[in-house]
């Protein structure tokens, strides 16, 4: 949040303004002392980002809709883990690569060891900062289960992140140490990517950003939710969870000549046809449910005037589900059609926290065993996202967990006593 | 699939006249479709936000975006698509090596082109030619090298005329040379950003992101990277070093021009006249530019731009450092019996420089400018490509 324009963000994006966006998108999911001291969080922690190497750029071209509400990285994720790596190693952190964490030793609700590969590293305080689950296939595939249909859903899931995020502390804590949980294991940062990304890694050019300016539909050939429902940085992340409840876990979405260059670019080519009806042949979908959807959907369209940047008045009349904002015929060609598949970037599932970071046992915070990010996301996050909110949650919680580690490491043992 | 409609389309560009895309081209537009679906780099450089300005690149939208490139890292050590990442994504490094091919491609004469394949040997053969030629006109005019009597005047072993018919000859070659080869680049990039004509706003832009360096800063202000994902302004200052040595040196040239043609001043000239102060100055910073870049380069990131390249990149740095430290030591040595020698040194040092101008590392100067002048100038129309949402 802002109060006011501050070098990349313009205008203001005030605590309520956030608050009132993360409730939406949650459903009411969330906790808003959590949430509002993330957002607080979120207004004064880029200074602090700054002096640890950390650098902000304008919005990235074609990312309208965001400059008030997002500061960009620049050089996005890796550079800022970098830029917070180099800053480790120059306050005299030793950094061991390649040391996975298998398990804790914890007594009392008392960190008192870690275990990498059979060594044991004790330490006053820890913090647990090891990611979900989403790269463990098997644990994804146990949450989602089998459907009406029969199908497991989540053996069409695609990883956008690295294929370590196994979540290994996280069962660890919850299961063999009972730590509390918060979050149900289906909720995750889910996102409609192409359906060609490689199963692990993909990242964020596997986006496709032309959703509301098309239609979306299903491997029955068939539209099954608004695509127009609010701008894309609102609604992208529920995409993957859509996609995710169509038969075979597929979705087409389907733009023509007009929305070219109006959205970023994806990074492989869509498939290209002259014809509606070869588009459809050439998606493998039945070309007479889609050209019936296409139809349906062209006639219902009340074109107003067209502005991609505002929540315009071009809707639908008497169509289920409706496209309420940026509906326009497509009936330009050529066409386009693009394979949707859902992309996990992270999942919801952790350690129940308050505002001191700390992982709670049976209800009890622990003195010295800490949590940040992505295992600890789910507090804020119950469901949705909202651009950004991830990192905010990220650095907020970070520097929470850090510094009541570090009191915690300082106290050391006349709080021993007294645990 | 995309092999096939990439061979399809070459077949049809060659039929159209059109020469194919190479595979460094088509390695470095790969690469650019990747970058443009992210764009998370755009604040580094001028080459991301010119990649925005397109969905598709062809083959001189690859040559214009590769001179545009500074090789300055940044993008490559924030990139998650990074080897060891199956995208394989190392833009500095497919930039360099369709860089290269530029320059090649470019060259005037043509043929002559063919000297950048092995650039090293390129400049060993220059250098051996340049001093063998003036140590064999010195033993000709003067029947040896050391014993010569010259009364501390470099006139007397080679008369003023002798070496203005040796290097104005050269020099013109070279101006025609490099304006022949950009003019060629210039022709080829232009239609492909935007193919409106330059101005003075441009110009003006160009010139002093280039003077400065500016696309060496990595975008915050911190520099560029070396050895690794360190920022460092090494890079940038021993080329401030480098670059501001080499003009003052020719400045002192010129001024020592015309004091002699119309002031009738022949040199050799004093401190504290002015081709003296110049030259110093300049030989001083060129010697420290370039043995700051030389090691710099020696301890470069093994993944930065192409490894192929590097002779050419240290012949040039070595040729400069002999070129400014020879004319120094014949500054302190002029009243030596080392004169001969020393002169000769020099004017062969400085013979094999001009001589390799067109067809070695300086072309990059030359080239970027001219990039950087086409960015310039694009970026003041609208785009044509303008995506509107994201997150």
């Amino acid at each position: 949040m802002h109060e006011a324009p501050q070098d990349v963000l313009v205008d203001a994006y005030p605590e309520e303004e956030y608050w009132q966006d993360l409730l939406k998108v949650t459903g009411g999911n969330t906790n808003e002392h959590l949430a509002r001291l993330t957002i607080r969080a979120s207004s004064t922690c880029r200074d602090w980002m700054r002096r640890h190497g950390v650098h902000f750029q304008p919005p990235l071209s074609g990312a309208l809709h965001v400059a008030r509400t997002n500061a960009f990285f620049m050089g996005g994720g890796k550079a800022l883990v970098n830029a917070y790596y180099r800053s480790a190693g120059r306050l005299g952190i030793q950094i061991r690569y390649e040391t996975p964490v298998d398990r804790l030793e914890i007594k009392d609700n008392r960190f008192v060891a870690a275990y990498a590969a059979g060594q044991r590293i004790t330490a006053k305080a820890c913090v647990l900062a090891a990611g979900g689950f989403e790269s463990d296939r098997s644990w994804l595939r146990d949450a989602w289960g089998q459907n009406e249909r029969g199908e497991w859903p989540a053996e069409n899931f695609l990883i956008r992140g690295t294929a370590y995020n196994k979540g290994v502390l996280l069962r660890h804590l919850l299961d063999d140490h009972q730590a509390d949980r918060i979050g149900d294991p289906t909720q995750a940062h889910m996102v409609a990517i192409d359906a060609r990304a490689p199963l692990y890694d993909g990242g964020i050019c596997t986006r496709i950003d032309c959703v509301s300016l098309g239609i979306v539909v299903n491997g029955e050939a068939r539209r099954f939710y608004d695509e127009g429902e609010d701008f894309w940085p609102k609604r992208y992340a529920i995409w993957g969870r859509l996609v995710a409840q169509q038969p075979g876990q597929i979705g087409y979405s389907i733009i023509d000549a007009k929305a070219i260059g109006r959205f970023m670019p994806p990074v492989f080519p869509g498939v290209k046809a002259m014809t509606l009806s070869k588009l459809a042949q050439q998606l493998g979908l039945d070309e007479r449910t889609f050209m019936r959807t296409l139809d349906d959907y062209n006639a219902a369209c009340r074109i107003g005037s067209f502005n991609h940047t505002l929540l315009d008045d071009c809707h639908t009349e008497g169509l289920a589900p409706p496209k309420t904002h940026w509906a326009r015929p497509i009936d330009t060609p050529p066409f386009y059609g693009y394979a949707l598949r859902p992309g996990i970037t992270f999942t919801y599932l952790g350690l129940r926290t308050d505002e001191t970071a700390a992982v709670h046992f049976g209800g009890q915070p622990s003195p010295n065993l800490f949590v940040a990010g992505e295992m600890m996301a789910g507090n804020v996050l119950g469901k949705g996202y909202t651009a950004g909110v991830g990192m905010s949650i990220g650095t907020a919680f970070g520097r929470i967990a850090g510094t009541r580690a570090a009191r915690a490491a300082l106290a050391g043992g006349t709080q021993h006593a007294n645990a | 699939m995309q092999t096939l409609e990439a061979l399809a389309k070459d077949a049809h560009a060659l039929a159209q006249g059109q020469p194919a895309i190479t595979a460094p081209e088509a390695e470095l537009i790969r690469q650019m479709h990747i970058c443009n679906a992210c764009r998370y780099c755009e604040g580094f450089c001028a080459v991301f936000p010119a990649m925005t300005h397109r969905l598709e690149f062809g083959k001189a939208d690859a040559h214009f975006l590769a001179n545009l490139c500074h090789n300055c890292g940044a993008c490559l050590h924030a990139c998650q698509y990074a080897p060891p990442h199956q995208f394989a994504v190392n833009v500095p490094q497919a930039m360099a090596k369709v860089r290269g091919q530029t320059y090649a491609d470019y060259a005037w004469p043509h043929a002559l082109g063919m000297l950048y394949q092995r650039n090293g040997l390129t400049l060993c053969v220059a250098l051996a030619a340049g001093l063998a030629l003036f140590m064999l006109l010195a033993v000709f005019l003067k029947g040896g090298l050391w014993h010569v009597h010259l009364g501390g005047d470099f006139y007397n072993l080679f008369p003023h005329n002798l070496l203005v018919g040796l290097f104005v000859p050269v020099f013109l070659f070279v101006a025609l040379a490099l304006s022949m080869g950009v003019r060629q680049f210039w022709r080829s990039v232009k239609p492909a950003t935007g193919g409106g004509p330059t101005n003075l706003p441009a110009a003006t832009e160009a010139s002093y992101d280039a003077l400065r360096l500016k696309y060496l800063d990595g975008g915050h202000g911190q520099g560029c990277h070396n050895e690794d994902d360190a920022h460092t302004l090494a890079r940038r200052r021993f080329h401030h070093f480098t670059l501001y040595g080499f003009l003052l040196c020719f400045a002192a040239t010129s001024v020592a021009t015309i004091y002699h043609y119309f002031f009738g001043w022949i040199a050799p000239y004093d401190l504290p006249s002015m081709p003296k102060l110049l030259g110093v100055a300049g030989g001083v910073s060129l010697l420290i530019g370039t043995v700051g870049l030389w090691r710099l380069n020696r301890s470069r990131h093994p993944s930065h731009g192409d490894a192929a390249q590097k002779s050419m990149d240290l012949g040039f740095i070595a040729l400069l450092f002999l070129t400014s430290a020879t004319g120094l030591a014949l500054w302190l040595g002029r009243g030596t019996p080392a004169l001969a020698i020393l002169l000769c040194l020099h004017l062969g040092a400085v013979m094999a420089l001009f001589i390799t101008l067109p067809y070695g590392k300086f072309a990059h100067g030359i080239f970027r400018l001219a990039a950087m002048l086409r960015y310039a100038t694009e970026k003041q129309a609208p785009k044509s490509a303008e995506p509107a949402e994201t997150s």
